[in-house]
């Protein structure tokens, strides 16, 4: 075949690629996880993070913190896709850089080394409310809550001073003053 | 306190409260106490089907014709992979389905038991939503939800699994109503604004090129959406075009009515669509097969798009007006709303839309549908003239495969009313018709139901044969036997330098010996000369027949629209074959 040949019209054109955070309330029933993560992979969008948990025990309502990127038209086809599924309460969707949200990620690092070393590593993590879960003599395991791109810098400076172990969580936002998501 | 019910009580309780009397299925071990309490609940008549997906599709076929849910009763692990197939085909249509299936004791789920599969799972996302029923006490509310969900806002498909032990336990029965609090799917429950109509009637008054491009959702708004749209048609006086899913909407015949739209669509229809000034789209989803290359769809048009799904607005094109509405509803409103400030508006319009219409006439004359008829051989095309013009004078539903004949009949099969035309359009599944046919059969007795089919397709899902005997349901399946996969075949002399890979089907069962093994009747037409008569013999005989209509091997279904490409350049005919570029062939 000399050339490649489809039954399917070729792709238009592609628009500026954002990045999103969306927050959807869903019932924690068995499943719902799969059936976000399922739109998402079916679909073809990309989910950079994913935070999830029980927020209200009584009506047993979980908020997903979703960060994904795409054109300003697939963005709006994810709130409107995941708005049509039954579990799903309600969705908010910001852009990345907005004012008015908070973000946080969590990352715990664990570091081998003396104890001049932890000295430093504690200052490097200085800005983002280090704090020291575990300590031994050859290592400890340290707490920072941060910016995706502060953790990622922080875990590249902290590689030559012994970091072997990283975790971290997928992103939780949250309004700023009196205003809740609608 | 109330009586206790076994699952498979609650199961037939729900299905009489939701007032179903038929449902199609297949028995096995994990739905076996479904099938036991069956006996005891005369108003539901199980249709034993001969394979899963046969039910399925025959449960499309039920609710399609009929407006009501089809109902799908299978057992665990094969018996719900089986009916995957008909479950994404009502997905991508829109068909509304209760697919019940059994599952392994809910014990032993998890422990890849004997017939076991993940259910759920693997329906996920060909369903609008599915259950896996954990608590028998759930159960009533879970099958009402279900039906609930089916129904309202964009159709669908949904699944309740009910493992067997759930089936036998004892648990209270409820019968619940409108419990979904959210609107599904943009179920339109508010009133349309006035500002919203007005700027609708104001894009109307501006035009002086529009047209109406109208789909499936006309058809699943219900018959009073179709009498609305005519008037609204005849209202404005502007030309109108449809969907594949659309036909039957308006009828076919009407001289504002320029037939269906997209790749195969007509001459005229696709030309009006690329140059018009105004696209009102109701109902239909700007498809793939329709749009063709999205950068160059209808370039100087304002659109407007009414759609009962939220999502389906400004997924593939942009629209200058977008109403979130059922169709019946808007249009209402609308008609009430232009009538009150623009009386006459049809003729004091004419002058403005005179050009337009001289055009569209101009497009017309080139007679893109024709073909060039042959005396000795069976055209396609003429068989399904011939077939419409010897079943026009009487209520016909038509069924079809997925393939040339598909498109030979939605070309050339002119519908009248809506509900009358079941065809997989979305999945495009081969082997859909037969078994839908049986469903429509059953929902509308003593009509003449006819399956347009290709002889590929067909043998897909021929099994069902023996389902319309058992019933003795008088379905035609009609088959255009050229003894290619034809679309396949045209694709490849198109596009493939003649090289028929595969597409050729050797070792054909003889038709209407086949159809005699079955307890049917078989007939086979092989000129044009003895085509009526043998049509005429089919129409009459109160038994299902297998018409083997021997049509010539080599016919392409024309025009044709290289995806890819936009709507002002089709390919009318083989004339022009020979014209298409390299870079033609690759959009194709």
């Amino acid at each position: 075949m000399a050339k490649s040949k489809s039954a399917y019209s070729v792709p238009g054109k592609i628009g500026k690629i954002e990045r999103h955070i969306i927050v959807v309330w869903v019932d924690n029933e068995a499943g719902v996880l799969a059936r976000i993560a399922g739109l998402f992979s079916g679909r073809g969008y990309n989910i950079e993070s994913l935070a999830v948990a029980e927020v209200d025990k009584k009506k047993h309502i979980s908020r997903i913190t979703i960060v994904t990127e795409g054109t300003p038209q697939v963005i709006e086809q994810i709130n409107l896709q995941l708005k049509k599924l039954v579990p799903v309460h309600k969705v908010a969707d910001f852009k990345r850089g907005e004012k008015d949200i908070l973000f946080r990620e969590l990352a715990l690092f664990k570091i081998l080394g003396n104890s001049k070393k932890v000295e430093k590593v504690k200052k490097i993590c200085k800005k983002f409310n280090p704090v020291i879960l575990d300590k031994t003599n050859k290592s400890v395991v340290i707490q920072v809550t941060a910016l995706r791109a502060e953790i990622d810098k922080l875990a590249l400076d902290l590689k030559s001073l012994g970091l072997i172990s990283t975790s971290r969580t997928g992103a939780v936002a949250m309004t700023k003053g009196s205003r809740t998501f609608n | 306190m109330p009586k206790l019910l076994s699952g498979a009580e609650i199961v037939f309780k729900a299905l009489e409260d939701q007032k179903v009397e038929y449902i199609f299925g297949y028995p096995g071990g994990a739905v076996l106490p479904i099938y036991d309490e069956l006996k005891n609940h005369k108003s539901i008549k199980h249709i034993l089907a001969r394979h899963e997906q046969g039910a399925g599709h025959s449960a499309e076929g039920y609710a399609r014709s009929s407006g009501k849910p089809g109902v799908l009763l299978v057992t665990s692990g094969p018996g719900a992979t089986n009916a995957v197939t008909a479950l994404t085909d009502a997905y991508m249509d829109s068909i509304p389905l209760v697919c019940i299936s059994g599952q392994v004791p809910t014990h032993l789920i998890g422990t890849d038991a004997f017939q076991e599969c993940d259910t759920t799972g693997i329906t996920r996302p060909c369903t609008k939503h599915n259950w896996l029923v954990k608590d028998v006490n759930d159960l009533s509310r879970i099958l009402h939800l279900a039906f609930e969900v089916a129904t309202t806002g964009r159709p669908g498909p949904v699944l309740v699994d009910i493992p067997k032990d759930i089936q036998f336990k004892k648990g209270k029965y409820k019968f619940f109503k409108n419990t979904l609090k959210k609107k599904l799917n943009g179920k339109a429950t508010y009133k349309i604004p006035n500002s919203e109509l007005d700027k609708f009637i104001d894009l109307i008054k501006k035009s002086s090129k529009p047209i109406f491009y109208t789909g499936g959702g006309v058809i699943n708004s219900g018959p009073d959406a179709s009498k609305h749209l005519r008037e609204l048609v005849s209202l404005t006086g502007f030309p109108i075009t449809s969907t594949l899913q659309g036909l039957g909407a308006y009828p076919g015949d009407d001289p504002q009515f320029l037939g269906m739209l997209g790749m195969h669509g007509t001459y005229e229809a696709n030309n009006a669509m690329h140059d018009c000034d105004l696209m009102i789209n109701i109902g239909a989803r700007f498809d793939d097969r329709i749009t063709g290359k999205v950068d160059e769809f209808s370039p100087h048009s304002k659109k407007i798009h009414v759609d009962i799904d939220p999502s389906s607005i400004g997924k593939n094109i942009k629209v200058d007006l977008a109403i979130v509405s059922d169709v019946t509803t808007l249009l209402k409103s609308l008609i009430k709303r232009f009538k009150e400030k623009n009386k006459n508006f049809v003729n004091s319009n004419k002058q403005k839309t005179s050009k337009w219409w001289e055009q569209i006439e101009k497009w017309r004359e080139k007679k893109s549908l024709n073909f060039i008829n042959s005396d000795t051989i069976i055209k396609p095309q003429y068989a399904v003239q011939r077939l419409y013009e010897l079943t026009k004078n009487q209520d016909t539903f038509i069924t079809t495969e997925v393939g040339q004949h598909q498109m030979w009949a939605a070309q050339h099969y002119k519908f009248n009313k809506p509900n009358r035309w079941m065809t997989s359009g979305g999945l495009g599944t081969m082997g859909y018709g037969l078994p839908a046919a049986i469903g429509v059969q059953i929902a509308n007795p003593g009509k003449l139901v006819v399956d347009i089919a290709g002889e590929a397709s067909v043998l897909m899902t021929m099994q069902e044969m023996s389902t319309a005997v058992q019933y003795r349901l008088p379905i035609k399946i009609f088959i255009l036997n050229n003894e290619y996969m034809g679309m396949v075949r045209q694709w490849q002399e198109l596009l493939h330098e003649k090289n028929y890979s595969e597409s050729y089907t050797a070792a054909l069962p003889d038709f209407v010996k086949l159809a005699e093994s079955y307890g049917c009747v078989g007939i086979r037409a092989k000129t044009p000369n003895e085509l009526d008569e043998k049509i005429k013999e089919m129409i009459n005989i109160d038994r299902p027949v297998i018409f083997d209509c021997v049509v010539d091997k080599a016919e392409n279904c024309f025009p044709m629209i290289p995806s890819g490409k936009p709507h002002n350049q089709m390919i009318l005919g083989p004339e022009e074959e020979e014209e298409i570029s390299d870079e033609g062939k690759v959009l194709v």
